[in-house]
């Protein structure tokens, strides 16, 4: 028996949303209309408890500054601890990697082309605690070991959606031939929709994210296609992130390119959600397991 | 040859590209000092002397004290390290956010609450007129 993925899971990964739940304003109308969508979610996972999540986030200058800037960056610490944001380390548990999982997809994509960055020692940021406490709720103890991999989307030029798409193919092989009968979900964070600089900072696009969300489901290999500049001029700068929807897309079953019968393995969508805003962003959410 | 930049045709946006990064580079690490407790202390003690411990330009170090994020952005400040400077100051990502558009920070928040700034108009340098 080898390791499985079973699900994979999207969710945007604002920093207030952290904040909101470390600072017990969860209760208050503003932010229940994000909770809500998340309800389902926590219900899902307690019920669907990976061993191991994958997930795919990007670091916002804080394990890297300027001195190194890993475009794919694969954690295989046995542990990596909360990052210091400028605010303090948001006060939530210390994350459990798994080294020997991570180990094994880092030689098995290197040597399938896909270059990665092997980091044994990195803070985390919003970007990976933040879904983490969304999926998970406030804990003592994250209920799975998880491997942090990091894109840049932060300096451009940011990998190509085909790229992300492609790699994520490439960490399903990476996973289904690991030698333990693990349960691996892979995450795909960050999006939807947002600019946090400049005059046009605070753009929202509804119409793209939804487009977006339905063609993720649909087509994900041609969605791959989609260049930066269409991201960033109709999602905002920031919406650039959504590339690494794409990572956790391609880990999929009806991608993973079996000929026919393996395409006609459709994800199921067992949650899907949008909301709008959550500080500056929209938030967009979606859950699709891999057929039994 | 020059650097291929599809991008600047978007307006009010700036792609923090190899050349921003350059250009920025020394007021980015700056920022990212300020991710440890005492420096955020030494910053606030005396912000002028701390900033003079980095080679920045003198226009760099005059838009930190006035904390004037769009003319850090055009000086190649990226907001992921600019968030630290805001940060020290005890403000949101919404606060620094809303602090680039020329909106008060009401206005700026109401604008999301009703669904956020809209891409009609905001695609192309131009469009609105």
């Amino acid at each position: 028996m080898t390791a499985r993925i079973t699900a994979s899971v999207y969710t945007s990964h604002v920093p207030a949303i952290g904040a909101a739940m470390d600072l017990g304003k969860t209760h208050e109308p503003y932010w229940q209309k994000v909770f809500a969508g998340y309800e389902f979610s926590r219900e899902w996972l307690k019920a669907n408890t990976p061993d191991v999540v994958f997930l795919v986030y990007n670091d916002h200058a804080n394990a890297f500054s300027l001195e190194i800037i890993p475009t794919f960056a694969i954690g295989t610490a046995a542990e990596f601890a909360p990052a210091d944001e400028g605010w303090g380390p948001r006060p939530v548990p210390t994350v459990v990697g798994d080294p020997r999982l991570a180990s094994h997809i880092a030689q098995s994509v290197i040597q399938d082309d896909f270059d990665l960055t092997i980091v044994n020692r990195m803070d985390v940021d919003h970007g990976l605690t933040v879904p983490l406490s969304l999926m998970c709720g406030q804990t003592d103890r994250w209920p799975f070991r998880v491997i942090p991999f990091a894109v840049n989307v932060v300096q451009y030029p940011v990998p190509s959606g085909m790229r992300c798409f492609r790699l994520g193919q490439a960490i399903r092989r990476a996973i289904e031939s690991y030698d333990e009968p693990l349960n691996v979900q892979i995450w795909g964070t960050g999006g939807m929709s947002h600019q946090l600089q400049g005059p046009r900072a605070g753009l929202i696009n509804r119409e793209f994210d939804n487009a977006f969300l339905d063609r993720l489901i649909a087509d994900p290999e041609d969605l791959a296609k989609m260049p930066h500049v269409e991201y960033v001029r109709e999602a905002g700068s920031e919406g650039i992130e959504l590339v690494m929807w794409l990572i956790a897309r391609g880990a999929m079953a009806d991608v993973a390119g079996n000929g026919a019968a393996g395409a006609a393995r459709k994800p199921k969508v067992v949650h899907r959600f949008y909301h709008v805003p959550a500080s500056n962003t929209a938030v967009g959410h979606l859950i699709l397991e891999n057929p039994q | 040859m020059a650097l291929d930049k599809p991008y600047k045709d978007i307006p009010g946006t700036t792609i923090f590209d190899a050349d921003q990064s350059r250009m920025g580079y020394h007021l980015n690490q700056f920022c990212m000092s300020l991710m440890k407790p005492e420096n955020r202390a030494r910053f606030k003690a005396n912000e002028r002397a701390y900033l003079d411990e980095w080679p920045m330009t003198e226009e760099q170090k005059q838009a930190v004290l006035a904390r004037d994020l769009n003319r850090c952005i055009a000086l190649g400040g990226n907001i992921y390290f600019l968030a630290k400077i805001g940060a020290t100051d005890g403000k949101s990502f919404q606060q620094m956010a809303g602090s680039m558009t020329g909106m008060s920070e009401e206005e700026y928040r109401d604008m999301m609450v009703r669904g956020g700034r809209s891409i009609e108009g905001n695609r192309y340098i131009g469009e609105k007129e």
